[in-house]
């Protein structure tokens, strides 16, 4: 009969109606900024940059190559390299950059400066209440707005920064080890090994000019 | 015509209670010189209806958001004072504080006076509404007429809203709504002349006078004969069409057409379109009220000392949670649903209503009369919604082009 569906909904509404009052466990909502959910270990919003050691300018794991500036498809990095080398955590000379910038109302959050990133330098951050007065300068975050610590990437996402590091410290050792066997190398054999290193730098200087 | 009728006051404690807004604006009233009284007295009455279903207004949204939210298994606004009661006073103020946006192409003085028409004409209809004993601003013989007069008005602003904005969503859910205002009135005024058949009077207040009165512990409403009963529930259909809400929801049509005729609005003047259709409602529900309700009468006799006003206003919030239940309840129609539903199921059923309100008329009172009704009633609704049911049952859409 006509009608029939339409009280049968009735007495579902009234049902939900009333048992919102009785059983609590039907209110799924959470009271936000009181209480919160914990988020999920893949969350991401925006990217930040990770620095090791206590000094954010001078444990700066980036070192400029603007990779990420040139991949980001909504064209939010803006990055200018520096024209000397400062010596980064480990003490390597390396070039940094002068300038970093990422615009955050540009930004989509795609992740792809993190995945072309040779250096480990950039990942994505979780925090996600950026409201801001100044819709301008203050989505436009610079460099010591982004540095953030390698601590803070362990927190926020402990097993990927586990690999990070893992994988660091194995190319470091690697490095180590390679830079020892060259060492040993040119300690046993000094002379030969000057000599043919130098024709290539010169043609490497000669082409840039 | 006159502003108030001040024939029976009594000034016992019981009709004091019941007459108390009677008696204050007599008082008032009494000291201006006697040229201004009647303008003042016009003037009182319409303060108190605009404060009155304004402030009524304000509840009814928090209530209805409270109420959808609860349907929905959520808490609905509980932030502003205690459990969210202050929400309409933020609403306001936000409103209030927004800015106002008209189109560069939009006609500009038809847009400024679609908001200001609606709730003009909302307001206008309240006038010959009787909400309390002796309290109706005026007593027109042709009450009912008026409203439905000036209800139609109502049609005009939302066009004139859809046109002057010119934008496509703006005249499709104006289009819609004309459609759909124009198909439910029909409908609407056959069920509420069932009524002025039985009363042989189109003023609201001797309708609700010819209520007065028990068999019994049951009142004379005329919601308690088979035609009242078919009649009431008619006329809430077609109000539900008539003032926009869902299931007949096609002209604001949020997931289709954004939000119909009032997208190009913000702020102040949405505000307006929002109370507007909640005016609407009140005013639609409130002629339910006094055309088969028994107006401000009490439901028993012996609770005829609840002062008048109370039980007008106490049946308009049932019927006002009765409107929230199903919007909460029912998804909104389609087009060819919704025109199928008024000119096949809606005109029939309010024609052949009037023959069962004649039928009862001129028969004798007594059991053959309820039977003949009844089954006038029961019969017509049984074929005409089996009929409706299997028209519309879903076929395998066959795509011609798109394969």
């Amino acid at each position: 009969m006509l009608g029939e569906g339409i009280a049968k909904g009735l007495i579902e509404t009234a049902r939900n109606f009333l048992g919102s009052y009785v059983n609590k466990d039907r209110l799924t909502t959470v009271q936000y900024p009181e209480e919160r959910l914990p988020q999920a270990e893949a969350t991401r919003d925006f990217p930040f940059l990770v620095y090791d050691g206590e000094d954010w300018q001078a444990g700066l794991r980036c070192v400029g190559c603007q990779i990420c500036e040139k991949e980001c498809p909504p064209k939010c990095i803006f990055i200018e390299k520096s024209t000397d080398k400062k010596p980064d955590a480990v003490g390597k000379p390396q070039f940094y950059p002068a300038v970093f910038n990422i615009d955050i109302s540009v930004c989509m959050s795609c992740q792809i400066c993190v995945k072309v990133c040779p250096f480990d330098a950039i990942k994505m951050d979780t925090a996600f209440e950026l409201s801001t007065y100044d819709r301008f300068g203050g989505l436009l975050w610079d460099k010591a707005k982004l540095a953030k610590p390698n601590q803070h990437y362990h927190e926020i996402h402990p097993t990927e920064a586990a690999e990070v590091d893992g994988r660091l410290a194995d190319e470091r050792a690697k490095a180590d080890a390679k830079a020892k066997a060259a060492a040993e190398a040119k300690a046993s054999a000094p002379p030969p090994a000057t000599p043919p290193a130098a024709p290539p730098a010169n043609s490497g200087v000669s082409s840039t000019s | 015509m006159t502003a108030l009728s001040y024939n029976s006051l009594h000034h016992s404690s019981p009709q004091a209670a019941d007459q108390i807004f009677v008696i204050v604006q007599h008082w008032i009233v009494g000291h201006a010189p006697v040229g201004l009284q009647p303008l003042l007295a016009i003037l009182l009455s319409v303060v108190a209806i605009v404060g009155g279903f304004g402030l009524l207004f304000a509840i009814t949204t928090i209530l209805e958001r409270k109420g959808l939210g609860r349907i929905q298994n959520r808490y609905g606004p509980n932030r502003v004072g205690f459990f969210g009661s202050l929400q309409p006073i933020a609403d306001a103020i936000k409103s209030l504080t927004k800015e106002d946006i008209v189109p560069q192409t939009a006609d500009k003085l038809v847009h400024l006076l679609a908001p200001i028409l609606l709730v003009l004409a909302a307001f206008s209809v309240y006038a010959v509404l009787p909400v309390g004993r002796n309290m109706v601003l005026v007593n027109l013989d042709a009450g009912v007429l008026f409203f439905f007069a000036i209800g139609s008005v109502t049609e005009v602003a939302v066009f004139m809203a859809g046109w002057s904005s010119r934008n496509k969503y703006s005249l499709l859910g104006a289009m819609r709504a004309i459609a759909q205002m124009i198909s439910y009135e029909v409908p609407l005024i056959l069920s509420s002349l069932t009524v002025i058949m039985a009363t042989g009077s189109l003023s609201t207040v001797s309708i609700v006078e010819k209520q007065a009165g028990y068999t019994g512990i049951l009142p004379h409403w005329f919601i308690f004969t088979p035609w009242g009963f078919a009649g009431f529930v008619l006329f809430m259909i077609a109000a539900t069409a008539e003032s926009n809400r869902s299931p007949f929801d096609l002209p604001e049509g949020e997931s289709e057409i954004i939000a119909g005729y009032y997208i190009e609005y913000s702020g102040f003047k949405f505000a307006l379109f929002f109370l507007g259709e909640y005016l609407g409602m009140f005013a639609i529900s409130g002629l339910a009220i006094t055309l088969f309700l028994g107006g401000w009468n009490a439901p028993l006799p012996f609770l005829t000392w609840v002062p008048s006003y109370l039980w007008f206003f106490a049946k308009l919030l049932t019927l006002i949670v009765a409107f929230i239940w199903v919007r909460g309840t029912l998804p909104r129609l389609r087009m060819d649903q919704l025109m199928n539903f008024a000119w096949k199921f809606m005109l029939p059923m309010a024609l052949l209503n009037l023959i069962t309100a004649a039928v009862w008329h001129f028969m004798p009172a007594g059991p053959v009369r309820w039977l003949v009704s009844i089954v006038l009633v029961v019969v017509p609704y049984t074929v005409l919604g089996r009929n409706q049911m299997h028209k519309g049952h879903l076929e395998k859409r066959v795509y011609r082009f798109a394969e």
